[in-house]
């Protein structure tokens, strides 16, 4: 029996970002939609920067944990298009962020508080970070280096 | 097969590459570890990118070459990158100058190929255009810090613009490659981007404290493939001299 295609969400849902693992592929907002094409299971996939790294590794995760569960036929499909924002970050993702040590995107363009001592006296270290998504920035007050999930 | 296309995606995957792998020779040597990480950073969007525009020309050349291909074996004679693109790097301040004369013409190009009749090249644009964007601001940002610095600081930054200036006009020289794709409405006659290029780096230079060279002399060929740097071949030998020796190597 075909799985629902609210079942395949869940389980993609479980599936740990590679890079920030606290936060699920979904959380993330990159998995942009999932379909069945007769007796094959369709995932579309959009990619976080054009250069990142982890998206052939995410591709890996999805196939093996969707294999995990039975599903034979499977198509991943990349999406270019609408791209990706940061606007796709769940609720949830963003709460999982924050309490990682990742301060969540604002549209502000910066981070709203320093994710460990909840300060707001911050000043950007480096436009970039550690991973293509993040910026580094630095809190005033507990002198704490932290990294900012960039705002595109 | 569309050969002006073709060739037309050469010349953006190829800019993104030979930048992309200019940048990258960074990584490990910055002046500060935040630098180093940016630059490589930097250079990660560009080959991403590059992966995109070289993946659809592949596509539109229909021979059943793939991006790695089009990048690691193809000669000099082929390439198609804008000359501004493939000199050294020289100092942080010219790499940053070279990044900066080259982000705005890309930021104010990509903005236009989003409105391309193809809508292959419209979303490869669209999603490009975002790091363009974070680009810019940093190597403007720079600039404007290392111009408006120190004596130092100020007189490598004058010497990198005087250096590159003679590099920035191949942007804007169109050919039939050009008309081809200005028909088809697929991309912008690149002259069209000189006036909002002028204005966007005019503004710069100047809050950098620093003066664009009184000359309109442009050196070309890099983009028609006539003509390129003694410097392109030396940078092919290192990037490309693993998938030459053993092509197709992969691990």
């Amino acid at each position: 029996m075909q799985p629902s295609v609210e079942q395949v969400w869940e389980w993609l849902d479980a599936v740990p970002d590679p890079e920030i693992p606290v936060i699920s592929l979904v959380d993330l907002g990159i998995i942009r939609e999932v379909a069945w094409r007769g007796d094959t299971l369709t995932v579309a996939v959009t990619p976080t920067y054009s250069g990142c790294p982890a998206t052939s590794i995410i591709n890996l995760d999805i196939e093996t944990a969707l294999r995990g569960h039975g599903i034979e036929k499977l198509e991943l499909k990349r999406q270019l298009s609408p791209p990706w924002t940061t606007e796709w970050l769940s609720e949830k993702g963003r709460e999982k962020l924050e309490k990682y040590g990742i301060a969540p995107p604002t549209v502000a363009g910066g981070p709203e508080r320093c994710p460990q001592c909840g300060s707001v006296d911050l000043r950007k270290v480096s436009q970039f970070g550690s991973t293509p998504c993040k910026a580094a920035w630095r809190c005033n007050d507990c002198l704490e280096p932290f990294d900012y999930f960039k705002c595109i | 097969m569309d050969a002006n296309l073709f060739q037309y995606l050469l010349r953006l995957g190829d800019n993104t590459l030979v930048l992309g792998h200019r940048v990258s020779e960074w990584c490990g040597h910055a002046p500060v570890l935040e630098e180093d990480i940016a630059l490589a950073n930097t250079a990660l969007d560009l080959i991403g990118q590059t992966q995109l525009w070289l993946g659809l020309a592949a596509e539109v050349e229909g021979k059943g070459r793939d991006a790695d291909q089009l990048a690691m074996q193809r000669d000099i004679w082929d390439f198609r990158n804008l000359l501004l693109v493939e000199l050294p790097n020289g100092d942080f301040g010219r790499t940053l100058m070279r990044q900066f004369l080259f982000d705005a013409w890309q930021v104010i190009n990509l903005g236009r190929l989003m409105n391309s009749s193809d809508p292959r090249v419209a979303e490869i644009a669209a999603k490009a255009s975002k790091e363009a964007a974070y680009h810019v601001e940093r190597s403007a940002d720079t600039v404007v810090g290392l111009g408006d610095g120190t004596e130092e600081s100020h007189a490598r930054m004058q010497a990198a613009l005087e250096y590159l200036w003679p590099y920035v006009g191949e942007m804007f020289l169109g050919d039939e490659v050009d008309a081809a794709m200005v028909a088809a409405g697929i991309a912008p006659d690149p002259a069209s981007l000189r006036a909002e290029y002028d204005a966007l780096i005019g503004r710069v230079i100047k809050t950098a404290t620093l003066e664009i060279p009184d000359s309109s002399f442009a050196h070309k060929g890099g983009k028609t493939g006539v003509f390129h740097t003694e410097h392109l071949g030396h940078m092919l030998c290192s990037m490309q001299w693993l998938q030459r020796a053993y092509p197709g190597a992969s691990w």
